[in-house]
């Protein structure tokens, strides 16, 4: 350790270029992924951006009116506003109903992925760290998780606590975690091994210090990545969830909720109830798939 | 292999030990069980009847000992709605959801194998590239989705097909089949092409991954020195080889198309045991929800002990004791 290390070369290869911007090159390089990257950054402005942009609040009662009910697309409701995306049973501007939509689904998606990041970190993170009794005990209930299909789980949970916003958050999270437990366990036992961390404990680094210092920022990389896909995952659950009635409540539509809402008229031809929501929800899906799986291919990190 | 199936048993015990413990827990435990199990139109005197009839006043330990033994001997209680047994209620919707389940693992047989082969021999060419393109699409997008876009194609567009129901069926060995009726079939197009497209999406992927790693094998180098012709050695070296993983993963994902076909069930209006479960849920009748989840847990448990015995007896290679995956 105090030998004398060869003096750094002057300029290190790429020290320029952080690996942010290594990031952000490999998707500009890609056309495809290029596209999605804007197109998932156009959506995610239009949700944040829906109050001030949508042209009526589809949640405030008051501001419909019944007499526009399913007005096909492009046609001028009683009020002289003009329905580009028509309207649904209740009269509700389908182009403001989507961007509200597009924010609850958005806002489900991040913050169950978040939660069972927080979770799954946390308990790969531990599984490694201490291994025996502890990584067998956390590992078999990963395993027992993992064995059952998530749909499954979420919906025999939802039945069980009931619809809302909220509730949908905790079952996704708790379908989620098992799959980045196991990815954190797996890039910290690698990380365990290498020299510097032995060093750590031979200097008798405490093992929370070690853990959260020096295990966690090496080995998140990989389960970061993977995260950005399961982000496409969470919503489509959720959207699955809402479409089947036990997800979001009817206050606070999801896209999901939104094309449940329209499939009765699918059958009598007034497509656009549940058509237009649901092109916005593939758009949101196919986007953050393509991104995140060329994120992951330039890490090269294999999915769960 | 007798001391590997005795382990794989008791593994499998263990599992359903756990689940019928969160389900006694989540029924039993979270919130008022009464509730839950006596309908709420019941009068007072029937109420106290019933807690003492189903033991809600005994210790939790001896009322899961209870739940467990009923449960052993396929009382999974009565349903509130139906007012039958919960247990027959599910099995007399299995053989919908199974003619569903095993079309679509046909048909995504039928349709990935052939085009995963396609894909695997010229990964460069563009339909494979294209073939590769639409797995992505197989496997990300909502199935209530595309089941919808189905509908909105071929029954309304198109007219072509029904939307909703099983149409004619007919008693074979007394289970209702609409396998064997051409309404019955008509019904079945949409829901099982559904089912089968994720399905279809990962035979795709699998059989092309095994083509590309076979075609780069000796024994297919040595083939081709020998002379041999290409049909020759696709269908006898590479096929060969791959159908081993891909006869696995059909039987593991056979679990999972039973869960799935809960949202196609859902879409087309097809009275299996998932359009049961989701109508259970409205209608807050709890005890078929608890009974189709520990039908189903059976079900994913027993079918992974066969595959795993199924697949150790195939493959020699397969480690029989000690650390598993």
């Amino acid at each position: 350790m105090t030998s004398p290390k060869p003096a750094p070369p002057a300029v290190p290869p790429y020290a320029d270029t952080s690996v942010r911007e290594s990031v952000l090159r490999r998707i500009r390089n890609r056309p495809t992924t290029r596209g999605a990257a804007i197109l998932l950054g156009v959506l995610v402005l239009l949700a944040v951006l829906a109050p001030v942009i949508a042209p009526q609040n589809p949640h405030d009662l008051a501001s419909l009116s019944v007499m526009d009910n399913r007005l096909a697309p492009g046609s001028e409701g009683m009020n002289g506003m003009t329905y580009w995306l028509g309207t649904d049973a209740q009269g509700r501007d389908m182009l403001s109903a989507i961007l509200y939509g597009l924010r609850t689904s958005l806002l489900v998606g991040l913050s169950s992925t978040a939660g069972a990041l927080a979770i799954g970190i946390a308990a790969g993170l531990i599984a490694a760290q201490f291994g025996g009794a502890v990584d067998a005990a956390i590992m078999r209930v990963v395993d027992f998780m993992l064995g059952f299909p998530s749909i499954l789980i979420a919906l025999v949970l939802l039945a069980s606590i009931g619809r809302g916003v909220d509730k949908v958050i905790i079952a996704i999270i708790l379908v989620q975690w098992a799959q980045y437990a196991r990815l954190m366990r797996a890039a910290a036992l690698v990380e365990r091994r290498k020299e510097y961390i032995e060093a750590a404990i031979n200097f008798g680094l405490p093992t929370r210090h070690i853990m959260l210092a020096h295990l966690l920022p090496n080995s998140i990389g990989s389960v970061l990545v993977v995260s950005t896909i399961s982000i496409a995952g969470a919503i489509t659950l959720e959207a699955t969830l809402s479409f089947l009635g036990v997800g979001v409540p009817v206050t606070q539509p999801s896209l999901g909720l939104l094309i449940a809402n329209g499939f009765e008229f699918l059958l009598s031809g007034e497509y656009w109830i549940s058509v237009f929501p649901g092109i916005a929800l593939v758009l949101l899906i196919m986007s953050l798939n393509l991104v995140g799986d060329r994120l992951r291919r330039s890490f090269n990190v294999r999915g769960p | 292999m007798i001391a590997y199936v005795l382990q794989r048993l008791i593994q499998s015990i263990l599992v359903l030990l756990a689940v019928s413990i969160v389900v006694f827990l989540a029924v039993y435990g979270i919130g008022d069980p009464i509730e839950l199990l006596v309908p709420p139109q019941v009068s007072a005197a029937e109420r106290a009847a019933m807690i003492r009839r189903l033991g809600l006043d005994l210790p939790v330990v001896q009322q899961y000992l209870m739940f467990l033994g009923n449960a052993l001997k396929g009382d999974l209680g009565r349903s509130f709605v139906h007012g039958v047994p919960a247990v027959e209620l599910i099995l007399a919707r299995l053989p919908a959801t199974f003619e569903l389940v095993l079309l679509a693992m046909s048909v995504a047989a039928a349709v990935g194998v052939p085009l995963g082969l396609l894909a695997g021999l010229n990964p460069e060419s563009r339909s494979s590239r294209a073939i590769m393109a639409g797995t992505v699409l197989g496997f990300s997008l909502p199935s209530f989705w595309k089941g919808m876009m189905l509908v909105l194609l071929f029954s309304v567009a198109l007219g072509w097909l029904p939307t909703a129901g099983r149409g004619e069926t007919v008693s074979v060995l007394g289970i209702q089949t609409s396998l064997l009726t051409l309404d019955g079939l008509k019904h079945l197009i949409l829901p099982a092409l559904n089912l089968a497209i994720p399905n279809m999406a990962l035979m795709i992927r699998l059989v092309a991954a095994g083509t590309s790693e076979a075609m780069s094998q000796d024994y297919v180098k040595y083939a081709r020195a020998k002379g041999v012709r290409r049909k020759r050695i696709v269908g006898r070296h590479v096929l060969r080889n791959i159908l081993v993983p891909v006869v696995t993963v059909a039987g593991m994902e056979f679990g999972s198309l039973v869960a799935f076909s809960t949202i196609t069930e859902t879409v087309f209006a097809w009275p299996g045991m998932g359009k049961l479960l989701i109508d259970s849920i409205y209608q807050l009748d709890r005890p078929v929800v608890v009974a189709y989840v520990l039908l189903a847990t059976f079900l994913f448990v027993a079918v992974n002990f066969l595959v795993d015995i199924l697949y150790a007896a195939l493959d020699p290679r397969v480690k029989l004791i000690g650390e598993m995956a």
